[in-house]
């Protein structure tokens, strides 16, 4: 579908160039000439948006770096050199901190617009598991760039994150320590945390590389689910339609950044990370960044450790499968009607595991806990297949230009009415 | 009410010159609050990542430069080793940072009964403490934004001393405070009425102290909130601006195609 390009070199170094190395009809192929169906919305921007947030947080990072210390007798004082001595250090630290978070909330978003869809269908079962893949990495550098700031939090989310692997039968101690670098958090775990922190951004950066090639391949999905028929009709160049509609979604989503950054930094950071790591005094309630709550809320639920790790992972994992557990044959939401109200169920129970995770693991915050992560897995594993077999869909337009004329008709014929009643 | 309240009350909200998109610290306050902190809180509380030159900085207590060199003076500095090997002591500079009351965290165990009075330097972030589902919602809110957590918890922390009701025995050395955790704490209700002397007409009393050093502790905390507020002020403007005129520019692209 990336189809060919309508390139064709102008000056005499582009012919050059083209030449030895096509590298400009390749950008004017993907990012110029792709088509894009006409029909898209607006939660089709946060591709846009992720790729824009993968890259400030690696600019960010990058400064930051130049003036942490990953040491950890020094690394809660570099940080707070950081946010006072270093020009511009606090909006940089704070734009990172607050940009995790806005790169979690876009992926999520991103996520379940995947599913409202059917994104996930056959052909693009691939670019779905590559989205996964995304997604773990995203969890293991934010993790990971939480434990940097050497406050309580850090250090004791990094000990409860790495217990989780000495759950493994008879070789997890081994492996917790060799994670660890020693027996418990200290000096070389904080080191080896800091190289890993650095170097994950850049293979998601390549993860987002193979990502957007297989998206060139197989073309984008639309709200109606129906493939693209007729290009010249049903598409439009991605330059500058595409590319325009992606920067009104992306601004809007950087009022949004800015105000976290530079009026509520603090809101979703914890307190307690504003005390120094301190190996000798366990904080009262141990609670992951907000993003990880729901992954927490099910770990918790499952009184055994090694259960409760593997129902972690599993949650995580299970929706790499999706493309295979869905079976209907229909895409979109749109025309499902029972799986539109499903989805919606399934996004208030991940919001319930969310609260939940926040909460003291006790009482009836964990028999809710175990009723929704049974939900949760419920959704997967037994909705998603019965479902596609006996759901009776809402009858399905031909092409998504019969699509169009079928809403743009119903627009008008509710203007009409409006005007009638006026 | 038959069981003994056990937990800690939640600090009622305060209103703070710097709250809000548009709040900026009231420098008069800062003043006073430094004063505090100079006459009460040194004894026992270190606050070892604020450098005297930060008294000077904009957005601060903004004290001259002359009175930033005097004030560092006033203190003693260890530095060294010099040319024979020994460590010296020197009066403090403006880039030096306020030496702690205590040469370490044993030391200050030893003289408090084994307590450790905390580094106030970032305090009032460390102290926040988060709302609950669904108040809390509100509170990254513009226009009803609440961030002033740990500096509402200072002060009523301060003026949260009472006497142990009836059946609360506290082991020597511990005060009955209805704000911390457990309602015990180890430090001694540390401010009283007219304990320090104020210039600028402000009531000397113990809750305009409590105010006062609440908000030196949140600029310590947080000593550049000012220049981030002005700054973001402008970059929302801007975005919102910028939104708009890339939202027209996208209407006319995609005005000649239906969908």
């Amino acid at each position: 579908m990336s189809g060919h390009s309508t390139y064709t070199p102008k000056s005499a170094f582009a012919r050059w160039l083209e030449r030895r190395l096509p590298l400009l009809s390749f950008i004017h192929a993907s990012f110029v000439a792709f088509p894009t169906p006409k029909n898209l919305n607006y939660f089709w921007t946060f591709g846009a948006i992720l790729s824009f947030m993968l890259v400030a947080q690696i600019l960010t990072g990058v400064v930051l770096a130049m003036h942490y210390t990953p040491e950890t007798t020094l690394a809660f004082n570099s940080i707070e050199h950081i946010m006072r001595d270093v020009n511009w250090g606090g909006v940089l630290r704070y734009a990172h901190a607050s940009g995790a978070s806005m790169f979690f909330l876009a992926a999520y978003i991103h996520m379940f617009r995947g599913m409202y869809y059917g994104s996930y269908k056959a052909p693009r079962e691939l670019l779905w598991i590559l989205g996964v893949i995304l997604f773990l990495l995203m969890m293991a550098t934010g993790f990971l760039g939480y434990v940097l700031p050497w406050g309580q939090m850090s250090f004791w989310a990094a000990t409860v994150i790495t217990n989780l692997f000495s759950a493994i039968p008879y070789v997890g101690n081994a492996i917790t320590t060799w994670l660890l670098g020693g027996y418990s958090v200290d000096n070389p775990t904080l080191n080896r945390f800091y190289a890993l922190h650095y170097l994950l951004p850049f293979i998601v950066a390549a993860v987002v590389g193979l990502h957007v090639w297989a998206l060139h391949v197989v073309g984008q999905n639309n709200p109606t689910g129906i493939e693209v028929k007729d290009e010249a009709k049903e598409t439009v160049p991605f330059s500058p339609h595409a590319t325009l509609k992606d920067s009104v979604g992306l601004v809007l989503f950087l009022v949004l950044y800015a105000w976290l950054t530079f009026f509520v930094p603090n809101y979703l950071l914890h307190p307690d990370n504003y005390i120094e790591a301190n190996p000798l005094v366990t904080p009262a309630h141990i609670v992951p960044e907000w993003y990880f709550l729901p992954f927490y809320a099910i770990l918790r639920a499952i009184p055994n450790k090694l259960l409760g790790v593997i129902a972690l992972f599993a949650s995580i994992i299970i929706v790499a499968a999706l493309p295979w557990l869905d079976t209907s044959r229909v895409r979109s939401a749109v025309y499902r009607p029972a799986f539109k109200k499903l989805f919606w169920v399934f996004v208030a129970a991940c919001l319930g595991l969310g609260y939940l995770g926040a909460q003291p693991a006790e009482g009836v915050y964990l028999i809710a806990g175990r009723i929704l992560m049974a939900y949760y897995f419920f959704h997967f594993l037994a909705l998603m297949p019965a479902l596609g077999k006996i759901e009776k869909t809402s009858p399905v337009p031909d092409s998504i230009e019969e699509a169009c004329r079928a809403a743009s008709a119903a627009r008008a014929d509710a203007a009409k009415k409006a005007k009638a009643h006026a | 009410m038959g069981a003994v309240e056990r937990h800690q009350a939640t600090p009622p909200r305060q209103d703070w010159s710097f709250a809000g998109a548009f709040g900026r610290y009231d420098r008069e306050q800062l003043r006073r609050g430094l004063k505090v902190y100079r006459q009460v809180c040194v004894s026992c509380h270190s606050i070892r990542l604020l450098a005297f030159r930060n008294l000077g900085e904009k957005g601060g207590p903004e004290l001259s430069q002359g009175e930033v060199e005097a004030l560092a003076a006033t203190y003693k500095i260890t530095d060294g080793p010099n040319d024979a090997g020994a460590m010296f002591e020197r009066p403090g500079r403006p880039s030096d940072r306020f030496p702690p009351p205590f040469p370490n965290e044993q030391a200050a165990r030893a003289a408090f009964n084994g307590a450790y009075p905390p580094d106030m330097s970032v305090l009032a972030k460390a102290r926040g403490y988060a709302r609950g589902f669904p108040l809390f919602l509100l509170d990254a809110l513009p226009g009803v934004s609440y961030q002033e957590h740990g500096v509402d918890y200072i002060v009523a922390l301060l003026g949260g001393y009472a006497d142990a009701p009836n059946g609360v025995t506290l082991p020597p050395g511990q005060f009955y405070n209805i704000y911390v955790p457990a309602r015990r704490i180890a430090m001694p209700p540390p401010l009283s009425d007219g304990q320090v002397s104020y210039d600028d007409g402000a009531p000397a009393t113990a809750a305009q102290y409590a105010k006062d050093i609440a908000a030196f502790l949140m600029w310590s905390a947080e000593p550049h909130l000012d220049e981030r507020k002005q700054i973001g002020l402008r970059v929302v403007l801007f975005l919102i601006v910028f939104a708009g005129l890339v939202y027209f520019t996208k209407r006319k692209i995609w005005a000649n195609v239906e969908h």
